[in-house]
């Protein structure tokens, strides 16, 4: 994991004096409301329905067990005893005061953490994928370069008052598991014909109000040059992005107006002033991030034996086969595992952890996986590196602690934004949508039947819940000052992401799960062997899920 | 006479912006808006006017006709502190066209971007009127590292400490 030097902590520091200041001058009537709103909103701190929330950076989602221990004191300390894992792979604390904010950063940057730029209309948190490092099928370890490209956007001077939010997102592996085709840049590690490095560079992909699947603009960029690629792309953005209207002013609608072939040819030309300046990363500088993510010293198991260990106690016990073979994934090292944590309990909102659940992770992080905890976009957490010979007692750990449950990437592993609940900007709720749902389709039996299924909520269009890409994507929309909810279907995540399509006119919340029942009877009466749900959409077309629905 | 930031210290501004295209000059030394300055500024020069123009947030350095590397300011505004393009136009000034005198953030910047602007090159700044200068120039000092190159720091954080 990446350690701070001198001058990153000299950074973060500096910034929680600015912000200490910053609070001051508000609280005495020295800074207007409005300004304050774009300065507090860069240390993503937003003031909500009930209380401010406080999103804190995870970057690309790595935490060590003292960061989690030190986030369960502030949710303690600071606010009501939990915290809640975003999609994007930040933490969010719901009831701090405004007035405890600068000591709540001081506590994060004791442990190198802090909140800049987890909102506001600059370049956002990098995401990456939750199995970095140990995945089979990956070709580059995506980390190093998530955090030499952190360093170049945190602060950076011209990049602070875009027209509007910036998302980016790399993937290192052959499955896409971190959405890059729905990012306002998307970046893919590959390696060209004589096995150089380099990205596959996407722009202008994103959910929101206007979806859309990113467009490749450069099919391979040699890795040394990504800063002064990326500051080229940004430049444009910023000089002609759309600024009379919020809702047109992310990149993707610029990229659409010019069309990717123009936008990409300006690009270049923007490069070529940039290109082989100093910010060209030396191979000292990639030597130096790349040292901060090596292989841990894993143990040599005997594979025999573990495999035969495993066997036997899925025999015995239905329900470690299960969550064997729903929340175990396969790893790079023979003889490890990843193990997905869910924190899709029944009656608990997707996403939430209390201070005491966030310690005894800490504590088995430090038993099992190295120190180490990843959150995924889907909401869930990751020890990415358990011995095999441990997954029988690490189980027993997780049911005991309410993390066991085994539907890791079947219907009730719902990605769900706080909605209504807590979020000003949602039109209605989704956090009891996804409970009502959890609770219809409870019998483990038929969620596996189901198989693969992501179901996806958002309490607006702006689509924190990416229902776009959800097989079945559910939007919360008011109509007259009534909450009803939009059903979508066909979407997906991955190599061929795709956007979901609107079956019909909206349901009731009360209708919600009824309907769903009706859609995925049809695919278990329609479906071809081997075919997910998303799949026999895909073949049948709309038309027969909407007479269901309607019916 | 208003006051601005200028290089450090508080300063008397003894520059008057022009707002309007048409009618009559005022007297004194004049920040031209573009339009006017690719008109008639070389001509205002010749009759010993002392001249500087200034961009609106949608122009380019480009779009400057004629030679303004010798001019004595330029500004460029900052319509609203939400309005960042200012950002990347005073870089292109200061590292593409290779400006040296004053660059002016004109308009509302806050104070709490003064550490990006000198970042971007500025190195003079009118603030919004609520905003006390001396007090401000605190803000010029909020960060004392940085990452990335800009205006002011030619090296990355990685080819200086390694």
């Amino acid at each position: 994991m990446y350690q701070y030097d001198s001058i990153d902590k000299q950074i973060v520091n500096e910034r929680v004096a600015q912000f200490r200041d910053q609070t001051r001058r508000f609280l005495a009537g020295e800074i207007l409301d409005d300004e304050f709103r774009a300065l507090r909103l860069q240390n993503g701190l937003y003031i909500q329905r009930l209380a401010p929330m406080l999103r804190i950076s995870i970057p690309y989602g790595m935490l060590s067990s003292s960061q989690l221990r030190r986030l369960a004191h502030i949710a303690r300390r600071f606010d009501k005893g939990y915290g809640h894992f975003t999609t994007r792979q930040n933490m969010q604390l719901n009831w701090p005061a405004l007035e405890d904010v600068p000591d709540i950063l001081a506590d994060l940057a004791e442990v190198e953490m802090h909140a800049i730029q987890t909102s506001g209309n600059c370049i956002r948190n990098f995401t990456t994928d939750q199995f970095a490092g140990v995945a089979p099928d990956e070709l580059v370890d995506p980390r190093p370069w998530c955090e030499i490209m952190r360093q170049w956007a945190t602060f950076h001077p011209e990049f602070a008052f875009l027209p509007r939010k910036f998302k980016i997102a790399v993937s290192g592996s052959e499955q896409d598991r971190a959405a890059i085709q729905v990012h306002d840049i998307g970046l893919n590690l590959v390696h060209n014909a004589d096995g150089e490095l380099g990205f596959q560079v996407l722009v202008g992909g994103g959910l929101g109000r206007t979806p859309v699947i990113g467009a490749e603009i450069r099919a391979f960029l040699p890795a040394k040059h990504i800063l002064t690629y990326l500051e080229a792309i940004l430049r444009l953005y910023n000089l002609f992005g759309r600024r009379d209207n919020k809702f047109k002013a992310r990149i993707k609608i610029l990229v659409k107006a010019m069309g990717a072939e123009e936008f990409a040819h300006r690009v270049e030309a923007e490069w070529e002033h940039l290109r082989d300046s100093p910010s060209t990363l030396t191979d000292a500088e990639i030597a130096r991030a790349q040292s901060f993510f090596t292989t841990p010293d894993y143990a040599s198991v005997n594979l025999d034996e573990v495999g035969a260990l495993l066997n036997d106690y899925r025999l015995q016990n239905l329900d470690f086969g299960r969550w064997m073979q729903r929340n175990v994934q396969a790893h790079k090292q023979p003889g490890y595992a990843a193990v997905t944590l869910s924190l899709k309990t029944v009656g608990i909102p997707p996403g939430d952890v209390t201070s005491e659940q966030m310690e005894a992770i800490a504590d088995l992080a430090d038993v099992y996986s190295f120190g180490e905890i990843r959150t995924t976009h889907e909401q869930n957490l990751v020890l990415a590196d358990v011995r095999q010979d441990q997954l029988i007692e690490l189980w027993h750990r997780l049911k005991a602690l309410g993390f066991g449950s085994p539907t890791v990437g079947t219907l009730n592993d719902i990605i769900c934004c706080p909605g209504g609940d807590f979020c000003s900007l949602a039109n209605a709720k989704s956090i009891p949508v996804a409970e009502a749902i959890q609770r219809k389709f409870d019998n483990l039996d038929y969620l596996y039947d189901l198989g693969d299924l992501d179901l996806n909520i958002s309490g607006c269009m702006n689509a924190c819940g990416h229902h776009h890409v959800g097989h079945i994507g559910i939007l919360g929309v008011d109509k007259k000052g009534e909450e009803w909810y939009q059903i979508q279907l066909g979407g997906s995540q991955g190599n061929q992401s795709a956007l979901a399509e609107v079956l019909g006119p909206s349901f009731s919340r009360d209708q919600v799960p009824e309907v769903l029942e009706k859609l995925l009877a049809l695919y278990l009466d329609q479906r071809q062997p081997g075919e997910r749900f998303v799949d026999t959409y895909q073949r049948l077309g709309q038309e027969p899920f909407k007479a269901v629905a309607y019916a | 006479m208003p006051k601005l930031i200028c290089n450090g210290t508080v300063v008397e501004d003894s520059w008057v912006r022009v707002t309007e295209v048409a009618g009559e000059l005022p007297a004194g030394k004049l920040l031209l808006p573009l339009a006017l300055w690719n008109e008639r500024g070389e001509a205002l020069q010749r009759e010993g006017r002392e001249i500087g123009l200034w961009l609106a947030s949608d122009q380019l350095p480009e779009d400057i006709q004629g030679d303004f590397a010798q001019l004595p300011v330029i500004g460029v505004e900052f319509p609203t502190y939400a309005d960042g393009r200012g950002f990347s136009i005073g870089r292109l000034l200061r590292q593409r066209y290779g400006f040296r005198n004053e660059l002016r953030a004109v308009g509302a910047p806050i104070r709490d971007q003064l550490s990006y602007l000198c970042r971007c090159g500025f190195n003079a700044f009118e603030l919004a009127e609520h905003y006390d200068p001396q007090a401000a120039l605190a803000s010029l000092r909020d960060f004392t590292a940085s990452y990335q190159t800009a205006v002011d720091q030619e090296l990355p954080k990685f080819r200086r400490h390694g």
